[in-house]
């Protein structure tokens, strides 16, 4: 049974533990939760290595040019079995996929190019097709632009079912070629001169991103797909530096952007599945970029500030080595008036030099006590080991 | 025909014209894509600035979808400053989530906006005609064709006026900074008009078109020539060739217009792309066998040359020396003997006099790797190809 209407609107409910009672009560959000959750993790799984073999944007053409897999599918069967017609895409998909290997291989066309023209030829004629289908006299026909913008209402437990199947496998062949997934992806002409045939699990990893594309389309839709395909995986590579790890993560916040989309989407009159997912893992990604500690802009910009900081400390120091130098006894006291020429100086700066116990002061007078004439001296013989 | 289809398809020909010019330098500048982004992400422009205007055709409306287009550009660029993802997972991450905000405004307000996403995508050429443009009461034309026309004629100005500094900035940005013209004037600039014309295009013949006709007349353009100025005119040509015949596709199936346009872009493009002089796919692979051929030929000389003992110039065991298959040991020794490379006695090779030249300067070629070498050889290579 097929549920045509949106997702049943759950307004007003926005207290929390009732709509995780709901989710696990009610049919329908019940599968629409699952289904995003699972597309969420294998899309997030898989767009790993989307991003990092720098083919972001072969998932906007990928879903693209599944368009017209989708119609020709409807078109030879007359049927409306999202398995077939998700058949359809792959194979579209696939032939789309190629074409722009081709194009790139063979061609002095890039790779940019490439994946624009494709994109949008198979998409054009897939619209075609498409309108070509609503003239039809097929009362059957009604519904197939749902692939357009997808309708995550309209999936129901074997689309659940089949998804998990297909997570499944993607799982099991991940941790199968593991070894060479990893490998082709750092560095292909080792892989190459190690005996592996690069050109085999090249093909493998693009098909299950296919694969991955093409499951999303009747919950996303074909516009948006990509995003989900980057998104999570763009802000997995913010927390990480390590691929499995990334790949967990990434899995994770895909999961999470369909939940949470869901969630939403069902709270809230009139808002579509898909673009809100994406919007979720729009935020996702801008959360990652900003707040996480190696890569995040923050932590960079309050590293950058301090290592200012260090700089002018260090500055200071090496400004005040200078002048003890001059003398036999290193302790021997020196006007903090001689230091107002020097740039680097500020008051807080000397504060901090006294209390790292390189400095000490005595009334205006101010001298390097042992420690600090030796950091200063090894300044730049052995840094960061005695900087903090 | 009628004058409604005579209009629809002057419009379709204008938007290719328009499209075709910004299409030509995003192509060679690499940045295809970013024509992707602009169509998707100016969604929301064209919402807001509908809901302000509630007019479809206003002139504010396609200043704040030019502005979006911008913004999107800009944040594509900061993003991939900030160096946490790569330039295309940049734009990847930009547009779709431009697009779902554009879309999701669309929906909430479902119900006091006659703005359809199906059209936002695919655009109305069909309805073209039936807005009118009327100044003090005269119909003086749809006002599609009027914007249109206006984009166009601007683009041509500019690509006049410009020409020069897009040509040079183009193949050779360092030497455009160096003659003083700056980089981001004329990227901003072309990013600008790329905006403009998409937005100009969008209502005409939707997002996705307006994407098929910057690159696919351009990409197959490119195919054919390493002009710019001719990359330009076939471009054009290519837009107005399948703007009209995809009308008239679409005419005969009834079907989206926009899609039969972009289903004669993409038969073109194949076309091209197949039978191509020296660039198509069939050139490539007819010349790649070639070069093959050319490089067995010159092993099997090489190897010639470098045993004397008749047992290994033996006609029959030429295959397990070379470890080449039959077929291609026989294919080789008939163009070699063909071209009076060798001669064969008692079934014995071995190398004439012209032969021994040749091998000759193979093998100082190779030794030397200097290209001047390689230039009349070229001329011998050439003999082959009987």
């Amino acid at each position: 049974m097929r549920i045509k209407e949106e997702i049943p609107v759950f307004a007003g409910i926005m207290d929390i533990t009732e709509y995780i009672q709901l989710v696990f009560t009610d049919y329908t959000l019940r599968t629409i939760t699952l289904g995003t959750a699972i597309l969420g993790a294998v899309t997030g799984m898989l767009g790993s290595f989307a991003v990092l073999r720098k083919q972001s944007l072969l998932g906007d053409a990928i879903s693209h040019a599944a368009l017209p897999g989708i119609a020709i599918a409807f078109l030879i069967t007359g049927a409306k079995d999202s398995n077939i017609l998700l058949l359809g895409a792959l194979v579209s998909g696939l032939i789309g996929t190629f074409w722009i290997r081709g194009i790139i291989k063979k061609t002095h066309l890039k790779s940019d190019t490439a994946l624009g023209l494709i994109l949008s030829l198979f998409f054009g004629f897939g619209m075609l097709l498409l309108t070509f289908i609503q003239k039809q006299p097929n009362a059957n026909q009604a519904g197939l632009d749902k692939y357009l913008f997808g309708q995550a209402a309209t999936l129901v437990e074997s689309d659940v079912w089949m998804m998990t199947l297909v997570t499944g496998i993607c799982f099991f062949v991940l941790l199968l070629f593991w070894k060479e997934f990893k490998i082709l992806l750092f560095d292909a002409d080792y892989t190459k001169t190690l005996g592996f045939n690069t050109k085999f699990i090249d093909v493998l990893i693009t098909t299950f991103i296919v694969l991955a594309i093409v499951l999303g389309l009747q919950t996303v839709g074909v516009v948006l797909m990509s995003a989900m395909l980057l998104a999570p995986a763009a802000a997995a590579r913010q927390w990480t530096n390590s691929l499995g790890r990334m790949v967990i993560i990434a899995a994770l916040f895909g999961s999470l952007s369909g939940v949470f989309g869901t969630a939403v989407s069902a709270s809230q009159n009139n808002l579509s599945t898909g673009p809100v997912i994406v919007i979720i893992a729009g935020i996702f990604v801008l959360v990652s970029f900003v707040f996480s500690p190696s890569r995040g802009l923050l932590f960079k910009q309050i590293r950058f500030i301090k290592n200012r900081r260090d700089l002018q400390l260090h500055k200071t120091l090496s400004f005040m080595y200078n002048i003890v130098k001059t003398h036999d006894d290193i302790s021997h006291p020196h006007a903090i008036k001689i230091l107002n020429n020097f740039q680097g100086y500020t008051k807080e700066t000397l504060q901090k030099l006294v209390r790292k116990n390189y400095v000490h002061l005595e009334g205006n007078q101010w001298s390097l006590t042992k420690e600090g004439f030796n950091t200063a001296a090894n300044l730049y013989n052995q840094q960061s080991k005695t900087d903090e | 025909m009628s004058s409604a289809q005579i209009e629809i398809q002057v419009i379709a020909s204008l938007v290719a014209i328009a499209c075709a010019i910004p299409g030509t330098f995003l192509v060679l500048r690499k940045m295809a894509m970013i024509s992707d982004a602009i169509s998707h992400s100016i969604l929301p422009g064209i919402v807001i600035g509908f809901f302000i205007t509630q007019d479809l055709n206003s002139p504010l409306l396609i200043l704040l979808a030019a502005i979006t287009g911008i913004i999107t550009v800009v944040l594509v660029e900061y993003i991939q400053k900030t160096g946490l993802v790569k330039e295309d997972t940049a734009i990847g991450l930009v547009f779709p989530a431009l697009f779902s905000i554009g879309v999701i405004l669309i929906a909430k307000n479902a119900n006091d906006v006659h703005l359809d996403v199906d059209a936002v995508l695919l655009g109305e050429l069909a309805f073209a005609p039936f807005d009118r443009l009327i100044i003090y009461g005269v119909d003086v034309g749809p006002k599609s064709l009027w914007i249109i026309g206006c984009i166009l004629l601007t683009t041509l100005g500019l690509l006049s006026a410009f020409f020069k500094e897009l040509k040079v900035s183009t193949f050779d940005a360092g030497l455009a900074a160096s003659l003083g013209f700056s980089p981001g004037v004329i990227h901003y600039g072309l990013m600008s008009v790329s905006s403009v014309t998409t937005v100009g295009a969008f209502d005409a013949v939707g997002a996705i078109l307006v994407v098929a006709l910057m690159i696919a007349p351009a990409a197959t353009a490119y195919l054919l020539t390493t002009n710019l100025k001719r990359m330009l005119v076939y471009a054009m040509c290519f837009g107005v060739f399948s703007a009209i015949m995809g009308y008239w596709l679409a005419h005969i199936l009834d079907a989206s217009i926009a899609g039969s346009i972009t289903t004669i872009l993409g038969l073109i493009f194949f076309v091209v792309y197949l039978f191509a002089p020296s660039k198509g796919i069939i050139a490539v692979l007819f010349r790649e066998k070639q070069q093959r051929t050319e490089v067995f030929l010159l092993t099997f000389l090489l190897h010639l040359k470098n045993h004397n003992e008749e047992g290994e110039r033996h006609v029959n065991h030429l295959n397990e020396h070379i470890n080449w298959q039959k077929v291609r040991s026989k294919t080789v020794l008939d163009l070699a003997l063909k071209n009076n490379m060798i001669t064969i006695n008692n079934k014995i090779v071995s190398l004439t006099e012209k032969g021994n030249d040749f091998t000759a300067q193979a093998i100082d070629y190779i030794i030397t790797n200097e290209d001047t070498q390689i230039e009349h050889m070229k001329d011998d290579f050439f003999l082959f190809r009987g």
